[in-house]
């Protein structure tokens, strides 16, 4: 066992760096902006006074590296910084009503994760049944039509199979409501309701993947000696598969599964806006137009991290459900 | 509630059916193995398949329009699906045909071997190109031209708002739709085309280069490589966008350029690793070795030995690279930060012309003009998976 542990202490650390890295890699490409963000806050026409008090006050005239640190240290203390939106606030209101970037995104967070977790619940069980079934009568008409169906949603963009959706489900047949504004507050059915088609949308773009990659893994397996063994034995084709095939696909499968959902973080950010879902995603992007680069920063770090944390997921899994390096000789 | 417990209902008469089906056939045919062997699960799926195909021929064959004259979307776009995806297939048959009787043996013989969906998706490429290089002859009017009628309806029939003057209508500023829409072809897989080969010259490249040096320059260039691989591409193409944003204006460079820079260097990442990895295998083997006896230089080695032996792994590779350069330009264009006004380029099409699609239970034409632009995406990037996907099983010899 003490070597498995130290290999996941390696990943885990490996994951810290690389985190550390790629936060320096985001600081590094907000400070290759032109001028600073005194002048774009204050835009063109500003005078040097401003923009010299603005910079004192926001730090800018420290050499870079301390301002690194100071951003850094900031995020480990919670404190995101404050978005230009609302600094233009504070000198008007003269600081009344502070809102920090961590105060914006805090609400829009949860509402993506819980779009992933619905997303998540819809699409694990259909996949995995669905890649089970696919190699159960492999080279059936099912598995001609599922491959083909799954090749083109994988393929097709996910603004596509988003207006499809809202096309069949609520605009020909409305059952389901094609805004998805919640709010907080609002009762959990009609919240799930609400995030129904988005996360249908999602479900459809990494259903496919997954359940290819369980068709695959399995098929892998099909042509083991145990497999065999177990088909000699008289067993349904279904048992040989559930009981004997499954367990030991589980590896790339739980792997391609974690892989599907870190892409969910960035699925969701052209899902949300479709769908004017307040999710992180949508505030991103709404960040990235008005060139709010305190927010902009913020959430790219905060996708880099997720999507970090989870591929260090499936990484770990894999390890532990590899018996090889459970039990070593 | 009540739909999930009528969709229940639905399968559970399915399986009695299915369950009846199985009995029937075992009697009938005094347990022939097909059916004494045939699982419940198997006969369900025969005879959900047929109720399926029974639902889908009645829908297709109800009346377009009720008594009153008004028009019943649903089944209009259920007809329009299934004649698409019957021209379609037959389209693909006959490119088959075609390609099985004309051509070099070679060809000949590829085409014979070819899934329908393979040569469904040559015959779509091929047809994209020919509109993409000579969108300036086929399209009627200019992507940026604005005519005197805004909001066209499709159709081309007056009565129902529509104008044979522009067969898929005009946008809101009195563009026409059918020429933007062929010219998008130019721009977007234009773009995406220049944008992808830039990620292969730079990944390609630098990937030969560290597996054949080796030693610090290909430490780096993985470690860093590692490094950008670690952010999600299209949010860091998002953060890297809103920087150019603010430098295009003062370096007067068209932001268009930019984000081809961006999205090349992003997906050079992907590319890179596998160059590197295909051209270790290569670097080990005989004839480099004797290669750099002769005292050949490092240009002779990665372009004249290694590279036209790792052109089939990198082929299959274009087309991928290809689908996710295109399809991240069509996200970028459709959250409003990618190509720019005034190119007609697709996934700002969607963007603009998607609240049509709230209007389709009264005007069922006028919801076609954004799934038409989403859907020319989808097609595109589905016919080159299509090939990818044959090339790949072809090559790796699998057969179950």
């Amino acid at each position: 066992m003490g070597n498995v542990a130290t290999i996941i202490m390696q990943r885990l650390l490996l994951g810290l760096l690389t985190l550390l890295v790629v936060s320096i890699v985001i600081f590094l490409a907000v400070n290759a902006l032109p001028g600073d963000f005194a002048e774009l806050i204050l835009g063109q026409g500003a005078t040097p006074e401003a923009v010299a008090t603005i910079r004192r006050d926001l730090g800018l005239d420290e050499p870079l590296i301390v301002r690194y640190f100071g951003w850094l240290g900031g995020i480990l203390r919670g404190d995101l910084g404050v978005s230009f939106a609302q600094l233009n606030f504070r000198t008007n209101l003269g600081g009344a009503g502070d809102v920090g970037v961590i105060d914006q995104i805090a609400p829009r967070l949860s509402n993506t994760l819980f779009l992933a977790s619905v997303t998540a619940m819809i699409a694990v069980p259909v996949a995995v049944t669905l890649g089970v079934m696919a190699a159960l009568f492999r080279n059936s008409v099912f598995d001609r039509v599922a491959n083909i169906t799954t090749l083109s949603s994988i393929s097709s963009p996910e603004f596509f199979m988003a207006y499809v959706l809202i096309l069949f489900l609520a605009v020909l047949n409305p059952l389901l409501p094609s805004l998805s504004n919640i709010y907080e507050g609002m009762p959990f059915s009609e919240r799930v309701e609400k995030s129904l088609l988005p996360a249908l949308t999602l479900t459809l773009v990494v259903t496919a993947h997954m359940m290819r990659m369980t068709r695959a893994a399995i098929i892998n397996l099909l042509a083991s000696p145990y497999i065999e063994m177990a088909r000699l034995k008289g067993m349904s084709p279904m048992r040989v598969i559930v009981k004997h095939a499954l367990p030991n696909a589980l590896a790339p499968i739980i792997n391609v599964i974690a892989l599907n959902l870190a892409y969910l973080i960035t699925g969701v950010v052209v899902v949300e806006v479709v769908f004017v879902y307040p999710g992180i995603g949508q505030l991103f992007v709404d960040s990235v137009k008005i060139r709010d680069i305190p927010v902009v920063q913020a959430c790219c770090l905060i996708f880099a991290a997720a999507y970090i944390l989870l591929n260090l997921t499936a990484d770990i899994l894999s390890i532990l459900s590899n018996p090889r390096l459970r039990h070593p000789k | 509630m009540m739909t999930i417990l009528w969709i229940a209902g639905v399968l559970l008469a399915i399986l009695a059916v299915a369950w009846a089906f199985r009995w029937a056939g075992q009697k009938a045919t005094s347990n022939a193995p097909g059916f004494r062997d045939m699982p419940l699960s198997v006969a369900f799926g025969y005879v959900f398949g047929a109720a399926l195909l029974i639902w889908a021929v009645r829908f297709y064959f109800q009346p377009t329009q009720t008594e009153q004259g008004v028009a019943v979307a649903s089944v209009m776009f259920f007809r329009w699906a299934v004649q698409g995806l019957i021209i379609a297939m037959i389209a693909a048959f006959a490119f088959k045909q075609f390609g099985k009787y004309v051509g070099s043996a070679w060809s000949r013989k590829l085409f014979r071997s070819m899934p329908l969906t393979a040569s469904f998706g040559i015959l779509v490429i091929i047809l994209y190109s020919i509109v993409a290089i000579f969108a300036g002859a086929i399209a009627p009017y200019g992507q940026a031209e604005i005519l005197g009628a805004a909001n066209v309806l499709p159709g081309g029939d007056p009565a129902l708002g529509g104008n044979p003057d522009y067969p898929l209508g005009t946008d809101n500023i009195g563009r026409d739709i059918l020429s933007r829409l062929i010219y998008g072809a130019q721009n977007t897989v234009g773009i995406a085309f220049v944008t992808t080969l830039l990620a292969f010259v730079i990944g390609v490249t630098l990937g030969f280069l560290a597996a054949t040096l080796g030693g610090w320059l290909d430490q780096l260039l993985s470690r860093g490589v590692d490094v950008l691989m670690a952010i999600p591409s299209l949010i860091f193409a998002l953060l890297l966008m809103t920087i150019a944003s603010v430098w295009a204006p003062r370096l007067g460079i068209p932001l268009t350029f930019f984000m081809v820079v961006i999205i090349a260097v992003i997906d050079s990442t992907r590319v890179y690793r596998l160059a590197r990895a295909v051209a270790l295998n290569i670097v080990v083997m005989d004839y480099i070795e004797a290669a750099k006896l002769r005292g050949e230089g490092l240009g002779y080695l990665v372009f004249r030995e290694i590279l036209p032996n790792a052109t089939a792994p990198l082929l299959a590779e274009f087309g991928l690279r290809f689908c996710f350069v295109f399809l991240t330009i069509a996200a970028l264009s459709f959250l409003g930060v990618g190509i720019q006004p005034p190119l007609a380029d697709w996934g700002t099409m969607v963007r603009d012309l998607a609240p049509f699609i709230n209007f389709a239970q009264f005007a069922p034409l006028a919801a076609v003009t954004p799934l038409l632009a989403a859907g020319a995406i989808a097609l595109l990037t589905v016919a080159v998976n299509f090939v990818v996907d044959w090339m790949l099983h072809k090559s790796s010899g699998l057969k179950e």
